[in-house]
């Protein structure tokens, strides 16, 4: 479980963040959408320590993080797997190289074992035999599925997703959300993602927050939001014919 | 400026933090070594062999009198190798060829979020890439210039043969005669800290780079001009409390 407490984040004048606050559950897929320049990614580096909260507090099963230092962070650190925008894949290393790397700096595993690991993860993902290419050689779909791959070398608890279907095909969507899913059931692990697919929202969205203008303006299920009557989040999810379309229907 | 010396002198000092496992940062090291010390050999072989035939022709056209013995252009040729075109304008160009890839490859880590990874990881960013440049480039640059310096000697000797300014025997005699092993010393504690000046000075700039591809270029840009004047610099303090 996450928790975050009266979460501030102000870049020189420009207040992101206005004191969120939000629990994010072990074993469910947690999503914070809103659009765009809402807050989503900065909430989200916020709460990994990429940027240090101008005010509030993180806890990672009641281990209060913002308030320790780079070392003590490293234990957490290790159970946190994390899949970036552009899957943040390292160039100079091939597939399976990157996937041992957090492998080869935390744990005292033989190649052997690292090696099978990495081929377990591959296997996982659907990118059997792709070992030795590299992210060059890769497609979009492929990149983020290696960047999955790498994200449960270490079999975290906690999983971070940072627009995962950004630049990605609507078919390739769904697989890479069908994928998060099953992995945050078979790991049993607190899945945050970032995402402003609305295919994302209702196809996974066990726990969803919305964030407007730098606050939380709603938090439920993918069940409720059909029949919230919160505007800001209407105007956000049914912007599109198709949805409003989908809705009428349900 | 004093803020950008902070940053730096932080950035160095997270740099040599106890890395998490010494092998792995030990394979980077080596890497990099290659990268630095094998990939500019080819380079700095060429301006080493021309600008030591360059100097000794041009010292021979200098020393035209009767009176001044044909063996000093050797000798001269010898100190302004060791001294200054081995260690300064080696390193001016490999400020170029190393500085630039430096910044460029741990900038675009930081734009396209690789260096995020590490940090998500709990990997010591800063001590995964710049230590292992900078200790590759203070064990490399000083190795390349000693290469230089022998390839620039040999230049020189090469162009007494193809022009024949000087006799090869004058040029011999005068590249042995006065030799003073203070000179090669003054040429190693350049090298060492033109090395240190252009991988902390470069992976400075990548490492602090924001934005996309256009600022990825502008902080090698910035990296390579920064280093080169910072070398000019310390060219002078060193040479001004060595001799």
């Amino acid at each position: 479980m996450i928790e975050i407490k009266d979460i501030y984040k102000t870049f020189g004048d420009n207040e992101v963040l206005k004191g969120i606050s939000a629990t994010f559950q072990t074993g469910k897929n947690n999503l914070i959408i809103g659009g765009s320049g809402s807050g989503k990614t900065t909430l989200l580096k916020c709460i990994v320590g990429l940027h240090e909260p101008t005010k509030g507090q993180v806890f990672f099963e009641d281990e209060n993080f913002t308030e320790m230092d780079f070392t003590d962070r490293v234990p957490i650190r290790t159970q946190i797997g994390m899949l970036f925008q552009n899957s943040a894949l390292f160039d100079s290393m091939t597939v399976e190289e990157n996937i041992m790397f957090p492998l080869n700096l935390f744990t005292q595993q033989s190649k052997a074992e690292k090696q099978d690991r990495a081929n377990f993860c591959l296997e996982r993902v659907n990118l059997k035999d792709k070992n030795k290419l590299y992210p060059a050689e890769l497609s979009g779909g492929m990149k983020k599925r290696v960047g999955i791959a790498r994200a449960i070398s270490m079999q975290p608890k906690f999983l971070f997703v940072d627009e995962p279907n950004s630049g990605l095909d609507p078919k390739t969507s769904i697989l890479i959300d069908d994928l998060i899913n099953d992995l945050t059931a078979e790991y049993n692990m607190t899945t945050v993602i970032v995402t402003h697919d609305m295919n994302s929202v209702m196809g996974i969205g066990d726990h969803i927050i919305f964030l407007h203008q730098g606050q939380k303006w709603w938090e439920g299920s993918n069940k409720d939001i059909a029949h919230t009557d919160n505007q800001e989040l209407n105007d956000f999810v049914f912007a599109s014919k198709f949805m409003q379309a989908a809705k009428e229907k349900l | 400026m004093f803020q950008s010396l902070g940053k730096y002198i932080i950035l160095l000092g997270l740099s040599f933090k106890k890395p998490e496992k010494f092998k792995v940062y030990w394979a980077e090291v080596m890497r990099e070594m290659v990268s630095v010390g094998v990939g500019s050999l080819g380079i700095i072989s060429i301006i080493s062999v021309f600008i030591g035939a360059a100097t000794t022709i041009q010292v021979a056209f200098q020393l035209s009198s009767p009176l001044v013995p044909r063996s000093i252009a050797g000798s001269i040729s010898r100190d302004s190798n060791i001294l200054e075109f081995s260690p300064t304008i080696s390193s001016l160009v490999l400020a170029g060829r190393v500085g630039s890839n430096f910044a460029s490859n741990i900038g675009t880590m930081r734009v396209t979020e690789q260096i995020d990874a590490l940090e998500i990881m709990g990997v010591n960013a800063p001590g995964y890439l710049i230590a292992p440049k900078i200790l590759a480039s203070i064990t490399m640059v000083p190795l390349l210039v000693v290469i230089s310096i022998a390839l620039g000697i040999t230049g020189g000797y090469i162009a007494c043969l193809v022009t024949g300014s000087i006799t090869p025997a004058d040029y011999l005699m005068g590249v042995h005669d006065g030799f003073d092993g203070l000179t090669i010393r003054v040429a190693l504690v350049k090298a060492f800290v033109f090395g240190f000046l252009i991988a902390s000075i470069c992976s400075y700039q990548g490492f602090y780079t924001t934005g996309g591809a256009l600022e990825v270029g502008q902080s090698a840009t910035r990296g390579v001009v920064f280093s080169c004047v910072w070398i000019l610099f310390a060219d002078l303090m060193i040479t001004s409390l060595m001799l």
